[in-house]
């Protein structure tokens, strides 16, 4: 049995004019250890889907409109508040994008990585301070012992994502879900902290959820891929066959996007067009307006995921006939 | 930390030279002559001349200042002309009850304003947050003198459960105080309570909107942690920063309430020497409060470090 099973999740937003799918049918499940990539360009519904697992989305305006998830043999979607509590942390820990804002100011990083472990195991002040010391030390902080006492605004953002990631962990999750975890850092510290995830996954045999917008990312880390394109998912591979066999046309688009060294291009490739707003999608596959290979057809009926090959899924009229 | 506390100390000093230079001015401005006052009706200009001169009032102007500020530099803030004792005996038999009457009204501020504001913004636009708010409206708008006559009609006169005026001390009697202040307290807390109900419920808003109540939660963290330890000591920042103003209001409040409820503080022993041209007691009088009040900010500069590392450590 998976460790997580997302069944036909669709999230929906009350706005303005009414409400609206930020998420729709998705579905996908994760194995102990698996490493799984969400990719999509921002607004596409990543996000969303990762914070309807943990049940963090503000409801009002969010709800969960369709759909179950399920963790551990344990139905998640419908519990309370009161209820999700001890899944979050021991369960699941997540880590966010800003780590400049993700921290509380207010607190120093022991306290708040030692408030995480009290909230779910019952251990002596001493131990306590030990198992944060050595979540740091974990985590590649120097000198850990003697930054406990720090406070957020007295280190760089990559040591606040390092102590983001100490405290997600420090109860040991059997999943944790990074999301963005590298956008906002500089290159040389996103090749440290991806190196950092996977050194902790193969140490606590986690599985990891990665959702980037950064194909790179996705090729360092993940066994297995989900493209996702305005709230729903188009293609889902083994990281592997992403690379060589895209089979939708917006994968193979977002591929393209990627910069490279050995081809001499004469500028850089990009997608035609933008996401479209969740309250304004076109009828039938979202991508048409954008697709170079869409046909009058694509507009009637919002495809598909469909298998090509086992392990392989992808949600294209076309995408036989366009991958031969 | 101790760079803080200097610096505050330091900037107090123009404040306090400012404020005895216009107390000194404005009263002499002011029309009336204090030994017309205190010689009565009856005197001749004779006397009253006498009189003046006695006071020393037919000095030029600036000799006059400048043996005020002598007396201030060896600490003494003159005597009263009205009550015949020294400005600073005066004061120290007052601003007790002034500063005990504006701190409990400070308490009922910031129980009623910091837990109206919280709820409110907790359960932001229910039916809880509208009264909460509509509440917090009527405390702003209506006059604490007025409320004060309704509470006097209501508690004192109708149902007899407090007393409508007189004067327990505190330390005569802790319960009799706490019972004769009662009314005064509250009438004078509700406009502060209204304003600080409002800034805390946009304060907290603000706060969980905030990435790290999110990280909280998804730590698995009670409710409780995330709201009163997280947002709500986020929150108290903007927070302090008001109360440090609701102090100096609650001091001015303190007048009109004082006489209301005939309670023998600062504010009616202000009002008296002003009327009589008292000029030595209201130049003083003011001098200390002042000085209360920059005491108070300072208090709030310094919970500022507390509350925030951020300051703590510039």
């Amino acid at each position: 049995m998976s460790l997580l099973e997302v069944q036909d999740l669709t999230t929906a937003f009350m706005t303005g004019r009414g409400e609206v799918n930020a998420v729709e049918d998705v579905s996908f499940s994760l194995n102990e250890g698996e490493i799984l990539g969400i990719v999509g360009e921002s607004g596409s519904g990543k996000s969303v889907t990762a914070l309807s697992i943990m049940g963090l989305l503000p409801s009002p305006p969010a709800r969960i409109a369709a759909g179950q998830v399920r963790f551990a043999g344990q139905t998640l979607t419908g519990l309370s508040e009161r209820q999700m509590q001890p899944i979050r942390g021991p369960g699941i820990g997540m880590i966010f994008q800003e780590p400049m804002t993700s921290l509380n100011p207010v607190f120093s990083i022991g306290d708040q990585i030692m408030e995480t472990i009290r909230a779910h195991e019952r251990l002596p002040q001493a131990q306590l301070r030990a198992r944060a010391v050595a979540m740091l030390d974990k985590v590649g902080i120097p000198a850990a012992a003697r930054r406990l006492d720090d406070y957020p605004h007295q280190m760089s953002g990559g040591q606040r994502q390092r102590v983001m990631i100490a405290m997600a962990l420090a109860c040991r999750p059997r999943l944790l879900i990074a999301d963005e975890p590298t956008t906002a850092l500089d290159v040389t510290i996103q090749a440290q902290i991806l190196d950092l995830l996977m050194d902790l996954r193969d140490e606590f045999g986690m599985a990891i959820i990665i959702i980037t917008h950064n194909m790179g990312v996705i090729a360092e880390t993940a066994d297995r891929v989900l493209v996702m394109y305005a709230g729903r998912v188009i293609e889902e591979a083994p990281a592997a066959r992403i690379f060589d066999h895209p089979r939708h046309p917006y994968t193979r688009g977002l591929l393209e996007c990627v910069p490279s060294l050995t081809e001499d291009r004469a500028r850089l490739v990009a997608i035609p067009g933008t996401l479209p707003e969740p309250a304004r999608r076109p009828a039938g596959c979202r991508f048409a307006p954008r697709c170079a290979h869409a046909e009058p057809s694509c507009t009637q009926a919002v495809p598909a995921l469909e298998s090509l090959e086992p392990s392989h899924t992808a949600a294209c009229f076309r995408a036989r006939e366009l991958s031969r | 930390m101790i760079r803080l506390a200097t610096r505050s100390l330091l900037s107090a000093i123009p404040v306090l030279l400012i404020v005895s230079l216009i107390s000194f001015g404005l009263m002499r401005l002011i029309p009336g002559d204090p030994a017309a006052a205190i010689a009565g009706i009856s005197a001749t200009p004779a006397q009253i001349a006498q009189l003046r001169q006695d006071l020393g009032l037919d000095e030029p102007l600036l000799f006059q200042l400048l043996q005020y500020y002598k007396g201030l530099f060896q600490g003494d803030f003159g005597r009263s002309l009205l009550l015949g004792k020294g400005v600073l005996a005066a004061t120290a038999e007052r601003l007790p009850v002034t500063i005990g009457l504006s701190l409990y009204a400070m308490i009922f501020t910031l129980i009623i304003g910091i837990g109206c504001g919280i709820i409110a913004a907790l359960r932001q636009n229910s039916w809880v947050d509208q009264a909460a708010m509509m509440f917090a409206m009527i405390g702003i708008s209506v006059p604490n003198f007025f409320l004060g006559l309704l509470m006097i009609i209501l508690f004192a006169v109708k149902l007899g459960w407090l007393p409508s005026g007189g004067y327990i001390p505190f330390t005569e009697n802790p319960w009799g105080w706490l019972q004769s202040t009662a009314m005064p307290a509250f009438s004078l807390a509700l406009l502060q309570a209204g304003l600080l109900a409002r800034i805390t419920r946009s304060s907290m808003l603000e706060v969980l909107r905030q990435d790290y109540i999110r990280t909280a939660r998804a730590k698995g963290l009670p409710g409780r942690v995330v709201i009163f330890k997280h947002a709500l000591s986020n929150a108290l920042i903007p927070i302090v920063t008001v109360v440090g103003i609701i102090v100096s209001l609650l001091l001015s409040g303190a007048v009109v309430t004082e006489s209301l409820f005939s309670l023998p503080g600062m504010g009616l022993l202000l009002t008296q020497a002003v009327l009589n041209r008292d000029y030595p007691m209201v130049q003083g009088g003011l001098l200390l409060v002042t000085g209360f009040l920059v005491a108070v900010n300072i208090a709030v500069d310094m919970l500022y470090a507390v509350l925030d590392p951020r300051v703590r450590y510039d």
